[in-house]
């Protein structure tokens, strides 16, 4: 009875918080709204979300976040870098392939959103049968440097948080 | 007075990685490589609005916003997906096959495999698998 209620408990959570935030004013009536709103939203949504996965362990979610943060400010003085002191016959572009030792649809969604945000990357397609990405690099003089870096700083944490 | 400096210090930071990743999009020479200036250069130029405003709201105006981090979150979440789109429009008009490298597995990548064979295949596996 209470699964059914409430099939995903964080995100009627996330739901809640999220609206007070959105409000940005907390009073009862807004709560109360919130409330009814993350009761709801889950109950009509479950049937998209046949088999979710469960989160490990809440410290590594935020060690990844905060990793990803750091890594997203270096990205930005990195690509800025390429951008003004770079000639454009010096900058090599490259094509690279991750096999990939994730399975769950959501943590590979996950690596190739951080992979976009982050040092002069971005995830372009994914093997048809889900199991390597496809990721074009700014300048990669080394592009197997790059396919370590990506494999072990969020490949192997996300492993972890979803696996 | 301190606060007027750091929040200065924000903008500024904002102004200038906005600007790099704007010359970025004129500079780079192919489509590719022009989808990295504005993905990249353009989360802190936005960030360091963002923390200018909840510096200013919460020092100078003297309340908490949350909007910022809302903002924050919710480019989080669509700047990939926006860039991902471009690259496959990118790959389907632009590129073929043998200019990318191999897979690695026994499929093509998603975006050139045609809707006939991959119905094949996921029929092959449910026939094989039935469960899943």
């Amino acid at each position: 009875m209470l699964r059914k209620l409430l099939p995903h408990p964080f995100l009627t959570l996330t739901l809640i918080v999220v609206w007070q935030m959105l409000v940005n004013k907390l009073t009862l009536g807004n709560l109360l709204l919130g409330t009814i709103l993350a009761l709801i939203i889950p109950v009509i949504t479950s049937p998209y979300w046949p088999n979710r996965p469960k989160l490990r362990s809440a410290p590594r979610i935020v060690e990844y976040v905060l990793v990803v943060l750091w890594d997203i400010c270096v990205a930005n003085v990195q690509v800025a870098y390429v951008i003004l002191f770079k000639t454009n016959a010096n900058t090599k572009p490259a094509w690279i392939s991750i096999p990939l030792e994730l399975r769950t649809p959501e943590a590979i969604t996950v690596l190739a959103g951080t992979i976009t945000m982050t040092p002069g990357t971005v995830s372009s397609d994914v093997a048809a049968d889900g199991r390597s990405l496809l990721v074009h690099c700014l300048d990669a003089p080394d592009p197997d440097v790059v396919r370590d870096e990506i494999k072990t700083r969020y490949e192997a944490r996300l492993k972890e948080i979803f696996e | 007075m301190l606060i007027d400096i750091l929040i200065s210090a924000c903008l500024v930071i904002s102004g200038i990685f906005g600007l790099v990743g704007s010359f970025g999009l004129i500079k780079l020479p192919d489509p590719m490589m022009r989808l990295h200036a504005p993905t990249k250069a353009t989360t802190l130029g936005v960030g360091g609005a963002l923390i200018a405003s909840m510096l200013y709201f919460y020092f100078v105006v003297g309340n908490f916003s949350f909007h910022e981090l809302m903002i924050t979150l919710f480019l989080f979440l669509t700047a990939p997906i926006t860039g991902h789109f471009i690259a496959k429009t990118h790959l389907h008009l632009l590129h073929k096959p043998a200019d990318l490298p191999p897979t690695g597995t026994a499929r093509p990548w998603a975006s050139y495999e045609s809707d006939a064979e991959r119905q094949r295949i996921e029929a092959e596996q449910a026939a094989e698998n039935p469960r899943a």
